[in-house]
């Protein structure tokens, strides 16, 4: 039934919110595409099961595991990206040097897991089910959309009210300006590095979780819906990645249900040309941009 | 002790050496004109102060401190603010976020000037302190980029160009703004391509030309140098 998918969308499209905050966030302030957010977001699968089946309680093993993807980011701007910008015209070598990132990464997980897909231990979560006026959700998915919501929400205030949040907006808006403002860009980089690759982690476990399989190319699939995201809803905007991880959560979900199976990417690409189309910014390329626009 | 001394200070761009051995000093509570035609250096200048731009050679010293190796961030909190050409403000952000960003390079200094003094020195800001910055006339993008210096808590300004493309009642308001704060007791270095507004506004100058400094001293004396006015005062 269509409420059912589209709550079913509403659920993945959040974890896809929570994925491209960080992809659109490290966008906005560098103007640099990281290719390695997607095995950001498989080693957070990964660690956290690891974790788990180590004896880990499972809290502490996303805690563990959003700590470490944060780290794992931060290396990545170190290694991939800290040298590149120093010399300016960074876009292309960032990418290429993020997608060497990425294939180490993804090599490694390869490695580790035997080429295997891996489940979460039975129980890790407890399986419970509620009817709310004829739907059936589950515990986890009242759980995800709850965790979204009040992460989201942090970010947006963070960035909007916290000197914090205005400093790495004012280094996406103009980065010379605000070192003449005393800003300290290098600690904003590090900083929002951190904060994409814990909740790109933290995206990780939950879907993870949610389709009861962790791989080690489970980052592939959301690194290209993450830059549907980001078209969509407008380069480095943040409420437009937030509202374009929804709208492409329940389009999935409907295209999915409803259509031919294998139509999906297809359609999905569709909606991409035809929001183009109508406003080639995206949704909110020019009305607003939290993290800060792309123009100068 | 001056509040900043510059002592044969080159840069170059490449193959380009746009300064040649500037010397230059400003003492405290002083505000001091620094003028000169289009690609003098005189940006250059403000920027190698605020390392934004790197020195081949040559001294700085800001409050008896030598700047070099800072970052241009360091530079600022240090309490040497700059208001870059162009103004720069950043145009997503609302006024009031502007000022807010300015108040980071006062760090744990004391404030000096409050947010209530900057609105009362530009009232149009407080009127318009919601407004994203990028939206606002050129003027007011000036006076939004001297308050949000202030905020940072400087003991010394420096002014590039503020006159840049405002009408001349709004230059005029800029420069009693600025005449103000120095009576007050701010330290200044202007640079100006409009020689009669910043001789009539400070007490001592610099002339810029290609690089070297090609002439100095009082304002009023220089504003009546034969070779001075034929180059910098002309109709
Ligand atoms: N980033 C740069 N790269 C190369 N050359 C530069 C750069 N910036 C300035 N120059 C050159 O250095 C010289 C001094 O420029 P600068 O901008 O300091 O002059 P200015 O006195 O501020 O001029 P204006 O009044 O036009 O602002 C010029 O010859 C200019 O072309
Ligand atoms: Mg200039």
């Amino acid at each position: 039934m269509l409420t059912q998918q589209i709550l079913n969308g509403l659920v993945s499209g959040s974890v896809y919110a929570l994925f491209s905050l960080g992809f659109t966030l490290i966008f906005g302030v560098q103007k640099l595409l990281n290719f390695a957010h997607g095995a950001t977001f498989m080693a957070g699968a990964f660690i956290a099961y690891y974790c788990t089946i180590n004896g880990l309680p499972f809290v502490m093993a996303i805690g563990f595991s959003m700590l470490a993807t944060g780290l794992i980011a931060i290396l990545i701007d170190l290694i991939a990206f800290r040298a590149l910008r120093k010399r300016g015209n960074a876009e292309f070598p960032a990418l290429v040097s993020s997608i060497g990132v990425d294939l180490i990464l993804v090599s490694i997980a390869q490695q580790v897991s035997n080429t295997q897909v891996l489940n979460f231990p039975f129980g890790t979560f407890p399986i419970q089910f509620y009817d709310v006026f004829g739907l059936r959700i589950s515990l986890l998915q009242i759980v995800i959309l709850g965790v979204v919501a009040v992460l989201v929400t942090a970010l947006i205030f963070y960035l909007k009210k916290t000197t914090f949040g205005r400093q790495v907006r004012a280094v996406a808006t103009n980065e010379r300006a605000a070192a003449l403002l005393g800003v300290n860009a290098q600690s904003v980089y590090l900083q929002t590095f951190f904060i994409a690759g814990a909740l790109a982690g933290l995206a990780g476990v939950l879907i993870g979780l949610l389709f009861n399989s962790i791989q080690f190319l489970m980052g592939e699939p959301y690194m290209l819906r993450a830059f549907v995201v980001v078209v969509i809803g407008g380069l480095g905007s943040v409420q437009g990645a937030i509202i374009a991880s929804l709208m492409l959560g329940v389009a999935q979900s409907l295209t999915v249900a409803y259509l031919p199976s294998g139509l999906t990417d297809a359609i999905i690409f569709g909606l991409l040309f035809l929001v183009l189309l109508v406003r080639p910014n995206g949704l909110f390329g020019d009305i607003n941009a939290v993290a800060g626009g792309t123009r100068q | 002790m001056s509040k900043l001394s510059i002592n044969d200070l080159h840069v170059s761009y490449g193959g380009v050496h746009a300064l040649r051995g500037v010397s230059l000093r400003v003492e405290e509570g002083e505000m001091v004109a620094l003028i000169g035609s289009n690609g003098a250096g005189k940006s250059t200048l403000l920027n190698t102060l605020s390392n934004v731009v790197k020195r081949k050679s040559g001294d700085v010293s800001f409050e008896g401190r030598d700047t070099r190796g800072m970052s241009p961030y360091a530079v600022s909190r240090a309490g040497l603010l700059h208001v870059p050409e162009g103004r720069q403000v950043l145009s997503d952000m609302s006024v009031y976020e502007n000022l807010q960003v300015g108040m980071i390079a006062r760090g744990k200094r004391p404030t000096i000037y409050s947010l209530d003094y900057v609105y009362e020195l530009f009232p149009v800001l407080e009127e318009r302190r919601e407004q994203i910055a990028g939206t606002l006339s050129g003027g007011q993008q000036q006076m939004l980029a001297i308050g949000r210096a202030l905020m940072g808590g400087p003991h010394l300004l420096l002014l590039d160009e503020p006159s840049l493309g405002l009408s001349p009642i709004i230059t005029d308001q800029v420069f009693d703004a600025l005449k103000k704060l120095n009576a007050e007791g701010l330290t200044v270095l202007l640079v100006e391509q409009n020689a009669h507004r910043a001789f009539e506004a400070t007490s001592r100058a610099y002339v810029l030309d290609r690089g070297k400094i090609a002439f100095e001293g009082p304002s009023a004396e220089l504003a009546g140098n034969k070779a001075v006015i034929d180059s910098y005062l002309g109709a």
